[in-house]
């Protein structure tokens, strides 16, 4: 009986392991490995080149006192709350009209959805040209109705980061709205039925069951837009370049800018570590909220 | 359907009175700001660049200007740069399709001992940023001599995480009592996967053939990290060079981004049910 049992798991192993070949070779090489060189790279001082050296915490402990990194830091958290909470309002209201038994809902989806998937390089530099201090739409705008000092938008140190995060915003919106449709669908009409026989209005509806049933789409939502919003590159990269100054140098620019432009991989691998962590500790903290808040059917 | 969120956002909108015609005003009004830079873009594609910043904004040029694109063509090699993406797409696109459906089957389908600890495994690189593993990726790249080279790109990103969790997650709805029966057939495990379980996969591997093409079309940081010369850069590349070195020629930027945008936009009025489907479907599933 149990050898049996043995011998079958064994031939269940080598049937898996062929059709998991080929994927797991790449997965262990290029991404598995990878990721536990990268924990071990931030002990070592190595600029790419010549052999690492190894100096224990000193690019942990360098990073506690690094201007530069605080800096990034404080950037990538401005622009998180200047991006996600804005975003999930403005999805969620646009995904609830979207709802509606109306005509030309999919159109309406589609031009929402659309510069989601269209290349943010190009629709970067289109809003680089959009947010032009002299000569661009928006200001020339903003000086037709009355405003005489409008702002520089990405040439200006105090909005390059509001600029960017404008931009980024209306960029994800759609994506999130599609996201939220999709859940707003799956919540049964017979609750509303039950809400309006108990006298409930549209806001008591939409704060008692709209939002508690649709709170499994919103934890996801706000956990990937928050990473994502750690992880905003090209946009920057092309817009900004970091600038003006270091007004835009989030952290994953400042991360390639330390590896790839000075060759501080060491460095740059233990500023990863740090934002690992941050990835980390939303994660684990959205799932403790999630086991406590959020509603599930069945 | 949402009836509650439909009526709530309807009252916020007409004060209460449900008017659709303030919806459609609203919504009409909020979809052109999102369509905005796209028109002028376009516009402004065809325009001299002396003319590209006239204001108010003139949304069909008097006489157009197509030499912009004759111009952009010829600077940065559009067809070369259009070749390199296309083979990048297709390349790692169907690698993913292969290898992420057949490791997808063995989680799925297969009851091997080591299934779940293997699958928390891909799991749990998920949650870890690109910019973590970009430097050690870049160094085993290297040792393998394999820079500069498409063939960089095309092995970081052909073996998904992403992509096995999505066809798994798809597989594991598709009742055992198929497989099952199949097998008292005489199919092979194979014949299984590929008779049986792929084609009733097709709305999966449509969202994921849809996902990956537009991500590696799109994607900036991964060509810009391996490919430094022009003969091997795609598109985001070539946009991006042209940008950076001709500041002021508006009218050729402008042509050149409508050109890296067009292909999705094509590939996306013809299949916007499954982009928006497939979208959704990860969502929920993830």
């Amino acid at each position: 009986m149990k050898t049996r049992r043995l011998s079958r798991d064994n031939r269940n192993r080598l049937t898996a392991l062929g059709f998991l070949a080929p994927n797991l070779l790449g997965f262990l090489v290029f991404t598995l490995i990878p990721i536990g060189i990268g924990i071990g790279m931030g002990f070592f001082r190595w600029d790419g080149a010549n052999t690492p050296v190894f100096i224990g915490l000193r690019n942990f402990a360098r990073l506690l006192t690094d201007t530069k990194f605080g800096n990034s830091m404080r950037v990538t958290l401005l622009y998180t709350l200047l991006t996600v909470p804005i975003t999930i309002v403005l999805s969620l209201f646009i995904a609830s009209l979207l709802t509606a038994k109306i005509r030309l809902t999919s159109a309406f989806r589609s031009m929402f959805f659309f510069p989601y998937i269209a290349s943010i390089v190009a629709v970067a530099i289109v809003w680089q040209f959009l947010y032009h201090a002299e000569l661009g739409p928006i200001n020339e705008f903003l000086r037709s109705i009355g405003i005489v000092e409008p702002p520089r938008w990405t040439s200006s140190k105090d909005t390059a980061i509001y600029a960017v995060a404008i931009m980024s915003i209306w960029r994800s919106v759609g994506y999130y709205m599609v996201l939220f449709i999709a859940g707003l669908v799956g919540i049964p009409p017979s609750l509303y039925e039950a809400g309006a026989i108990d006298g409930a209005n549209s806001w008591q509806k939409f704060w008692y069951i709209t939002l508690p049933m649709l709170s499994p789409t919103t934890f996801f939502v706000v956990i990937i837009s928050i990473i994502n919003s750690f992880q905003a590159f090209t946009p920057i990269y092309i817009m900004t370049g970091g600038g003006p100054g270091t007004a835009t140098q989030v952290l994953v620019f400042r991360i390639y800018e330390e590896a790839f432009v000075l060759s501080g991989f060491g460095y740059a691998s233990a500023m990863a570590m740090a934002l690992l962590l941050m990835v980390l500790v939303f994660t684990v903290f959205q799932f403790r909220w999630q086991e406590k808040n959020v509603a599930y059917m069945q | 359907m949402a009836r509650s969120a439909r009526s709530f956002a309807l009252s916020v909108l007409s004060g209460g009175r449900g008017s659709h015609f303030l919806l459609y005003v609203f919504l009409t009004c909020a979809s052109l700001v999102m369509i905005f830079p796209f028109l002028w873009m376009f516009s402004s594609s065809f325009k001299p660049d002396a003319d590209i910043f006239n204001f108010p904004i003139q949304w069909i040029p008097e006489k157009p200007f197509p030499q912009n694109y004759i111009h952009v063509w010829n600077t940065i090699h559009y067809g070369r740069l259009l070749f390199n993406t296309s083979f990048l797409t297709v390349m790692i696109t169907s690698l993913q399709v292969l290898t992420c459906t057949l490791a997808g089957y063995a989680f799925a389908k297969i009851p091997f001992p080591e299934s779940r600890i293997l699958f928390l495994g891909y799991l749990a690189t998920l949650m870890v940023p690109f910019q973590v593993v970009m430097i050690p990726q870049f160094t085993i790249i290297r040792m393998l001599g394999l820079m500069n080279t498409h063939w960089a790109i095309i092995f970081i990103q052909a073996f998904s995480p992403f992509g096995v969790f999505l066809m798994r997650q798809f597989f594991l709805n598709i009742p055992m009592e198929l497989s099952e029966a199949a097998r008292i057939d005489g199919l092979s495990e194979f014949g299984i996967y590929s008779r049986i379980i792929l084609p009733l996969s097709k709305p999966a591997i449509a969202s994921l053939v849809i996902f990956t093409s537009v991500a590696v079309w799109n994607d900036f940081l991964t060509p810009l990290i391996y490919l430094n010369t022009a003969v091997k850069w795609t598109i985001q590349l070539g946009l991006r060079s042209l940008f950076a070195e001709y500041t002021a020629d508006y009218g050729g930027v402008m042509a050149g981004a409508v050109l890296a945008i067009l292909p999705v936009l094509v590939v996306f009025l013809f299949l916007q049910r499954f982009f928006i489907e497939g979208i959704a479907m990860s969502g929920i599933k993830g």
